[in-house]
């Protein structure tokens, strides 16, 4: 039975990429690209591929294969998807094309949001932004008579109200799992206290008053979430939400849509977006605004360039929005901002905004650090400010070794 | 044996050791001691980047490599000596910690950390791993013909198992909410939760481990078995030999070469622990020196990888398994000259 449904499946993706083609054109040149692996990815690979000769791989750790694979001559891939963090080595290394030309040939219909520019070349094109917001259930919230917090003060209030009513499992979830995601964890909140990572000569600064004020803030969250915490990461706070375990999460965006998707989730239609509450007054939000979009290598011929960006077009239409409205709070025209998306707008349109996620090398260096200095505060083994200086510590190692600090 | 029969049957393999084991321990070994660094240049850059509404444009200071006329990042290789290995083992913060009693602080730098956690890992499964290897071997060899090769089967599967499969189920089966969880807080009505401290973690790790990798001491054992002289053994149970003293005084100094030949291999492996940290998510509680090694060579968002280091992790974890096997080495060497 289920290898009949599933062969009937196959057999219908199949006659989607020929016969019943979502695409203007035929592609004749044969085309891969290297992405992540979330929803909104899909959708826009799925949509691309309607044109067939295309070849998608949707990684959550294409980061690490992305800057040796598009070094290679020729590149692996003729697109990437990359976001402002990632797309750091592919400008670095010079392995990404400009696509002034190919916008002007192909991309009249962009808007000029969409257009990445450094040095005043476009090198890439954006397709979506995302931000970690508030996501909250709203039937809980109801039934509790609770505000929607807007300060981590007064969420700290709700949670500890959603614990004693003993509404859900854990009143909170959290991206935390040691690594990327704690490190940017602390972005975030690091952000809302007003820290800057580093000045301008590349010398850290964490280890002081708003790293300190960062630390206590998430330890005094990690009361009210699930003890294993430290090995929980976006896709699971998603699964944690949908199967009604926790009732508030500083989720990211594109995490939404999956909410209302009632094959997975049990609590459709209940769960609802805010802005990314504020850790001091008169700060931004604590959060960091990102983007995602593609890249052309720039080690493949320009044929291959030009139908990569021909079907990169297609994949980014307003038709496919139309069909993916909710995956994402694209860029693309035709968007209809719903519900979901509430969340993530308050966010951006905060006055003053967030701030968007710095693509420096110096970023990348202090992101490793934190990811794998911090869990010791966590775990007890160190104290806020042994934690802080194990990670300048590792930064200026790195910093040196890597000879952008001297 | 002919030496051009015996040159021909070896060669292959020694050509295959030489291309991918010396060769690249000789690369690493000289890296280790060099530092590859991009010519960086700073530059002020404007970029611009997507809001929700419209662009914001801004213009910093960006420090960037500098590219050849063949789009090549340019770098230059200077020899750095044993800086490297600084960079790991942090000599003089260990040195502060360990003279000043402080156990917390030099577990703070990572390579100690990891060591401590791998020395830990491997000596509390190598008797393990050769108890339990022995106990089944024994219970096979006394079950009944008709089902040996059931259970042997049985007691095999655990061994056909990828590492990191086998890792990742059990973080299946263990985390928060997974079956064996939830079944065991239905039975105590506590709620348990085995990946949120670190002894719990090692604990699991060390059950996994050693689950892991009995099989292969079973099988070893229960071959060298085969070949315990019955003559002896019949003497013995003449001599009034109970049960344990024919095991103490016939079979286990029969079965002593493999013994060795086990521990040897399990030292090797058991150093290199890698699967079970990436398998149960457990680097905020415990790391290995293999990860150490792996989390360095590994490229972050910006696409800068600790090259150097990872080579002196490397190295290091390489002396640390020969310093692990010398012992035992000499004993097989021993043994080895006494035969001849």
């Amino acid at each position: 039975m289920k290898i009949k449904a599933l062969m009937l499946a196959g057999a219908m993706v199949l006659a989607s990429g020929t016969a019943w083609a979502g695409c203007g054109y035929q592609n004749e040149i044969p085309i891969k690209s290297l992405s992540a692996g979330f929803e909104a990815w899909k959708s826009v690979t799925d949509a691309m591929a309607e044109c067939g000769n295309f070849e998608a791989e949707l990684d959550q750790e294409f980061r690490t294969k992305q800057p040796a694979a598009f070094a290679a001559s020729p590149s692996l891939y003729h697109l990437g998807g990359v976001s402002n963090g990632t797309i750091t080595p592919l400008i670095n290394e010079g392995t990404i094309r400009p696509l002034d030309d190919l916008v002007e040939k192909y991309g009249a219909h962009l808007k000029p949001n969409q257009l990445i520019r450094i040095d005043g070349k476009i090198m890439a094109v954006a397709m979506m932004v995302n931000t970690q917001h508030l996501m909250y259930r709203a039937d809980i919230f109801d039934e509790l008579g609770l505000e929607v917090p807007g300060t981590y003060d007064e969420l700290l209030e709700v949670a500890a109200a959603i614990q004693e009513a003993g509404a859900v499992d854990y009143p909170l979830g959290a991206t935390m799992q040691s690594g990327w995601n704690l490190a940017q964890d602390f972005n975030n909140m690091f952000v809302g206290y007003g820290g800057t990572w580093y000045d301008d000569a590349g010398n850290p600064s964490v280890n002081n008053e708003a790293g300190i004020r960062t630390l206590e803030m998430m330890k005094a969250l990690t009361a009210y979430m699930d003890p294993e915490y430290l090995s929980s990461d976006s896709t699971y706070v998603q699964q944690q939400f949908q199967q009604g375990k926790i009732a508030m999460a500083n989720l990211w965006a594109s995490r939404g849509g999956a909410m209302d998707d009632a094959s997975e989730s049990t609590v459709v239609g209940k769960v609802e977006g805010a802005a990314a509450p504020l850790a001091a007054e008169g700060n931004p939000p604590a959060t960091t605004l990102w983007w995602d979009g593609i890249v052309i290598a720039r080690n493949i011929t320009d044929e291959e360039a030009e139908a990569a960006f021909r079907l990169a077009m297609e994949g980014m239409d307003t038709e496919m929005v139309a069909e993916h409205n909710d995956d994402a709070i694209w860029l693309v025209d035709g968007y209809q901002p719903t519900r979901l998306a509430q969340g993530a707008i308050a966010t951006a349109i905060h006055n003053p905004p967030p701030p968007a996620y710095p693509s420096t090398t110096q970023m990348g260096l202090m992101h490793s650090a934190l990811g794998n200095q911090l869990p010791g505060f966590f775990t007890g083994e160190r104290s806020a400010e042994e934690a802080l200086a194990a990670v300048e510590a590792e930064y200026v190692t790195a910093a040196k070794e890597a000879g952008v600090l001297k | 044996m002919k030496f051009k029969t015996f040159a021909a049957f070896v060669a292959p393999s020694v050509v295959m050791m030489l291309l991918f084991i010396a060769a690249p321990l000789v690369s690493v070994f000289l890296q280790s001691f060099y530092l590859t660094q991009p010519v960086i240049e700073t530059v002020e850059v404007e970029t611009c980047t997507p809001g929700f509404l419209e662009q914001t444009c801004a213009t910093a200071l960006r420090t960037r490599p500098v590219l050849d006329e063949n789009g090549k990042v340019q770098t230059t290789t200077t020899f750095v000596g044993l800086q490297s290995y600084r960079n790991v083992l942090e000599p003089a913060r260990a040195w502060d910690a360990i003279s000043g009693f402080d156990y917390g602080a030099l577990m703070g730098i990572d390579f100690w950390r990891a060591l401590r956690f791998t020395l830990t890992f491997t000596f509390i499964t190598l008797p393990l791993v050769i108890l339990a290897g022995l106990a089944i071997a024994l219970a096979v060899n006394n079950t009944a013909k008709a089902f040996r090769g059931q259970v042997i089967f049985i007691s095999l599967l655990p061994f056909i198992i990828t590492p990191v499969i086998g890792a990742l189920s059990i973080r299946w089966l263990f985390v928060g909410d997974g079956i064996l969880t939830r079944m065991i807080e239905g039975w105590t009505g506590e709620d348990i939760a085995v990946f949120a401290q670190g002894w719990s973690i090692e604990l699991l790790m060390l059950f996994y481990r050693v689950w892991h990798v009995a099989p292969f001491a079973f099988v070893v054992f229960y071959a060298g078995l085969q070949g315990v002289n019955r003559d002896a053994v019949e003497a013995a149970i003449i001599d009034g030999a109970s049960r344990f003293e024919r095991l103490r005084y016939v079979v286990i100094p029969h079965l002593m070469p493999l013994i060795v030949f086990i521990a040897l291999i399990h030292l090797m492996d058991a150093y290199r622990v890698f699967e079970e940290i990436i398998g149960f998510r457990s680097e905020a509680h415990v790391i290995s020196l293999q990860y150490l090694t792996y989390d360095l060579l590994t490229p972050d968002d910006a696409g800068n990888r600790s090259v150097s280091r990872a080579s002196a992790s490397a190295m290091l974890t390489m002396v640390g398994i020969v310093i692990l096997l010398i012992p035992l080495l000499r004993r097989t060497w021993r043994d080895h000259r006494g035969a001849h």
